[in-house]
């Protein structure tokens, strides 16, 4: 029962956080530009927004296309469920382990990408096109990301893994530091934010993720965002739960939660503050920044196989 | 029993091609072949899954066949039943399909007696228990798909490809026989049982190994051995295509575990190594230039060649597990292997009935041409949309299952002691992980152009769905390909008795998991559900949708797509197969193709459009086929001189051979 009740908390949670952490680095990022910056729950207001609009259709948009944004934020929603964010108590966390909520994403991906196709401009092509090439790369380094951890956890589990690196044993590994900066790279390219791509930019030629969704406008436009705040919150609790899983384990649920919110501040502000300090690269760069993941993971896994002490 | 019934479905195929020689330029003959193929099929279906999951022991058969003092052996054990149970499920799903394909067929007395003979000879295969009918069938099979390929003979493309196909799998049955004669030894025991029971010695399994993997592997399409496949798998008609890629590749896998790891004994760990290299080198480079290819048969024979290389590493893991004696680690990888097989035969099988059904209706193989086919043809486009979604390893479907268990096993060898292994085996994963995202790419590709955006020929905004019979086949490699990856554990208790057959051990029951989850060692360690995640998110979709359209907006308005302010964009400016690919070609092809791009501009004032060309090398062919075939040629141009002597000169010569070969014999007595 007890834990019903956490994962259907969480489900709510992860919902209803998600604008906030977008709305919440907006604000950081505004302030640290000496700007005002929209209001803290000015996401919230987009949605709305966008959800009382009409939807403009491309006149040739398939099925496919009305389908996308909902199949888009239910595997993302699903896949941001099952990361433990408060308690790792979950109901259904045996459903996806790491691997499995990694691939989710990736189907994500992959309808976000054929609607980019569907209409038949080239803006959603270039996007299409962009982010299955950052795909090709960062799905491969977040795989050997969770080889390594799962090795030394000797499990997938999300829940099982944040148990084990809550526990006194694991100290000071040379290949969890390597996992940890190719983890980060890997969830500044997934979530489509400076260096890799600009989610505030409004020239077309620059963009990856804002040209793949340039046709969608309204309900479908607001599913999306919601989409996209989703995984942002999914990638700061994932990196969270395995790196700092204080507060997650056995503790009082109003602990957990407090824990969270002041987890989710301090990704949110960090992520800010590095988006703030660097420029956007071109895009024949960002095969390095995240074959540079890859090898990172892969360099974990290797040490590990290596020996199960480093 | 069931040996004895597939024998006689073997039967009834061979007659049926017997009736399709002398009746094919009837109309009748279609129905009546393809017809007689979908029963047989089925019933021989039956038979393998009573083989495999019936509780009996093998059953055997002998004919008074072949050698004289030996005859033909047959027998399915479970190995066999399953394979069997690929073929023939892949081979009825063909026939059906080809009730309507077949209909469009330009010369149908160049496909209908060689249809039912491949599916004869493919199952004639995977039931032979001695070398001798093995190799026979093997042979029967290659001969019956070749003619196949030849189909359409006056294309010039496809001449190459059957004469391409010939020489390698002639090159394939050769190394096999080298294997079997090695396997059979001094005494000549040619009969399963007998090389199972006899040990080869370390040099010996070591030869029979390497002759394995060019034999099986060159048919099955291991790099460096796949040159073939991509030219003579679109070739053919597409149901054949369908048949080849999805199927004989399988059987070819089957040849290499029989030789293996069911004849050969237990592996030695130095042989894992070669077979996870080459596993790893084969998925990655298939991916590889399947992305590049824009012809949509070619991009899938090219994708095979991929999945082959996924397979082969599940295999290579379990021989290294086997011989470090960690059987459940074996068994675990062994099933990831033959999950694949299973799941590879149904959506390579269904995606080239897809690419089949575009063929019929626009007339067009080359994804340039194609576009916006969403619109003419929904229910092809979404059965192959399964296809795409099944082959990139997506969850909820069933490519991510095999997969997901192929890296499960892959985290279970740190603790194998040698240290070859353990340098190997990440490297391995990581290139088993860029191809599994590398094909989420390469299917975007492949189902973007041909079938999103706008037509870029009339053929393709004129096309028309196609007929029943081949939505029928479509729609039901769909719905296997959905049931198999939210109810894998089926399919993995299905597979138990193979695995215990073959490594002595198998993965834990599965369907006695709550909730149908698979657990491939305990739950603390990994489990996935896929049956959850999908209700999960059908679920969660429909809420969405059911919440927007009640509380919120349900309007919608069409208008033009947003232009940046040039009008009336047409469809040469979407994004083609060439330009989609073109930032992977970048930074992948120029190491592996040495692509190199070239944009001429004309100079000012100059009319003519601007070009871009690409330049790829396949340094495989370079490196390894042109020096052999450009020796051979040599070679033979000097030899040319024998062929025009007196008769004085040949006699002589003959004699000359003569007394060399008794000299040698002297001596070597």
């Amino acid at each position: 029962m007890h834990d019903l009740a956490v994962q259907g908390g969480q489900l709510l949670l992860v919902l209803l956080m998600a604008p906030l952490l977008t709305g919440f680095v907006r604000k950081v990022k505004a302030r640290l530009l000496q700007r005002q910056g929209a209001s803290i729950i000015q996401p919230y207001r987009d949605l709305a927004r966008l959800l009382q609009k009409d939807v403009v259709l491309a006149d040739n948009a398939s099925w496919l296309f009305r389908l996308a944004p909902y199949l888009i934020f239910a595997a993302t929603w699903v896949a941001a469920s099952l990361v433990p964010t408060f308690a790792t108590s979950l109901l259904f966390n045996w459903t996806a382990d790491l691997i499995a909520i990694a691939a989710l994403l990736g189907s994500v991906r992959f309808f976000l990408a054929l609607a980019g196709l569907d209409v038949g401009t080239s803006f959603g092509g270039i996007g299409s096109s962009r982010e299955m090439m950052i795909a090709s790369l960062a799905e491969p380094a977040i795989l050997m990301i969770v080889f390594t951890l799962a090795l030394v956890a000797k499990s997938t589990q999300l829940s099982t893994i944040s148990e084990v690196m809550l526990s006194a044993h694991v100290g000071l590994r040379i290949s969890l530091g390597l996992v940890l900066v190719g983890l980060i790279i890997v969830a500044i390219a997934e979530n489509a934010r400076i260096p890799v791509d600009n989610p505030a930019t409004h020239l077309e030629l620059t963009m990856v993720h804002e040209a793949m969704i340039l046709e969608y406008s309204g309900r479908h436009l607001a599913v999306i965002e919601l989409a996209a705040s989703l995984k942002l919150l999914l990638y700061v609790s994932l990196i969270a739960c395995i790196f700092v899983p204080w507060g997650l384990v056995g503790a009082e649920a109003g602990l957990g939660s407090a824990a969270y919110v002041v987890k989710l501040a301090v990704g949110g502000a960090m992520l800010a503050l590095f988006e703030t300090l660097t420029a956007k690269m071109r895009v024949f760069r960002v095969p390095v920044f995240l074959g540079a993941a890859l090898m990172l993971g892969l360099l974990g896994t290797l040490l590990l196989f290596v020996s199960r002490g480093l | 029993m069931s040996a004895t019934l597939i024998l006689w479905c073997v039967g009834v195929l061979l007659a049926a091609a017997a009736i399709g020689t002398a009746t094919a330029r009837l109309a009748a003959a279609r129905p009546i072949v393809y017809g007689t193929s979908l029963v047989a099929s089925v019933v021989a279906l039956a038979g393998a899954l009573d083989g495999l999951l019936g509780a009996a022991p093998p059953s055997g058969a002998t004919l008074p066949l072949g050698l004289p003092w030996l005859g033909a052996h047959f027998r399915v054990d479970p190995l066999a039943a399953f394979f069997l149970i690929v073929v023939n499920l892949g081979s009825a799903a063909a026939s059906l399909y080809a009730l309507g394909y077949g209909r469009h067929e330009p010369a149908p007395h160049r496909v209908l007696p060689f249809f039912p003979a491949f599916l004869a000879g493919m199952n004639l295969v995977v039931l032979a228990d001695d070398a001798f009918t093995f190799l026979l069938s093997w042979e029967f099979m290659s001969l019956s798909s070749w003619a196949l390929v030849m189909a359409h003979h006056r294309v010039r493309e496809n001449v190459r490809a059957a004469y391409v196909y010939l020489i390698m799998a002639s090159f394939g049955t050769l190394c096999l026989l080298l294997a079997f004669a090695l396997l059979a030894g001094v005494d000549g025991a040619y009969g399963f049982e007998a090389m199972r029971t006899h040990q080869a010695g370390p040099t010996i399994a070591a030869l029979v190994l390497t002759f394995a993997l060019l034999g099986a592997g060159s048919k099955a399409g291991l790099v460096p051995l796949h040159v073939w496949l991509p030219l003579a798998h679109p070739a053919a008609p597409s149901h054949v295509s369908a048949l080849m890629s999805g199927v004989m590749t399988k059987v070819a896998v089957y040849g290499f575990i029989r030789i293996v790891l069911d004849l050969l004994g237990t592996p030695e760990w130095g042989w894992s190594m070669v077979v996870l290299a080459l596993g790893g080198i084969t998925s990655v480079l298939g991916v590889l230039y399947a992305l590049m290819q824009h012809d949509l048969k070619r991009l899938l024979a090219y994708h095979t060649v991929e999945n082959i290389g996924i397979i082969f590493i599940g295999l290579g893991l379990a021989m290294a597990f086997q011989a470090n004696q960690v059987t459940w680690a074996a068994a675990l990888a062994l099933t990831a292997a033959l999950f694949h097989v299973f799941n590879h035969s149904l959506f390579k099988s269904l995606l080239f009935f897809g690419s089949g059904a575009v063929l019929t209706a626009t007339g067009e193989r080359d994804m340039e041409h194609l576009g916006g086919l969403i619109h003419r043809m929904p229910l092809t486009a979404f059965t192959f949309l399964v296809g795409c979604v099944a082959i990139s390893a997506l969850p909820p479907l069933n490519g991510f299952v095999s997969e997901w268990l192929t890296f499960q096993a892959i985290l279970q060898s740190p603790d194998l002691p040698q240290w070859g292994l353990k340098i190997l085996i990440p490297g391995v994963g990581a290139l088993l992980a860029l191809s599994a995202a590398l094909a989420a790419a390469c299917f975007v590709k492949a189902f973007g152009v041909t079938f999103l955006g706008r037509p870029r020929s009339p053929a393709a905004a004129n096309a028309r769905e196609v007929d029943r019979f081949s939505l029928v086949t479509m729609f039901a490699f769909a719905a296997l390909c959905l049931l198999a990856g939210i109810l894998p554990g089926l399919v993995i208790d299905g597979l138990a008795p193979v695995v215990r057959g073959l490594v002595g051990d198998r993965m834990p029951v599965q369907l006695a998991v709550p909730w149908l989850s698979i657990v491939p060692i305990a739950e603390a360690r990994s489990s996935y559900n896929g049956l959850l995640i999908f209700l999960f998110i059908s679920f969660s979709a429909s809420l969405a949708v059911y919440a927007i359209h009640r509380f919120a907006s349900r309007a919608l308005r069409r208008a033009p797509p947003w232009d940046c302010g040039f009008p009336d964009a047409r469809p040469i400016t979407q994004y083609t197969a060439g330009s989609f690919a073109q930032p992977i070609r970048r930074v992948f092809g120029t190491t592996v193709f040495l692509a190199r791009e070239h944009v001429e501009m004309a100079p000012p004032g100059d009319r003519r459009p601007a070009r871009l060309t690409v330049e790829l090398r396949d340094l495989v062919w370079e490196t390894i086929y042109a020096p052999v075939a450009g020796t051979v040629d040599a070679i033979a141009g000097r030899l040319n001189i024998l062929q025009f002597q007196t008769i004085r000169r040949y006699l002589s010569l003959v004699v000359a051979a003569l007394i060399v070969l008794l000299l040698v014999l002297a001596i070597w007595l």
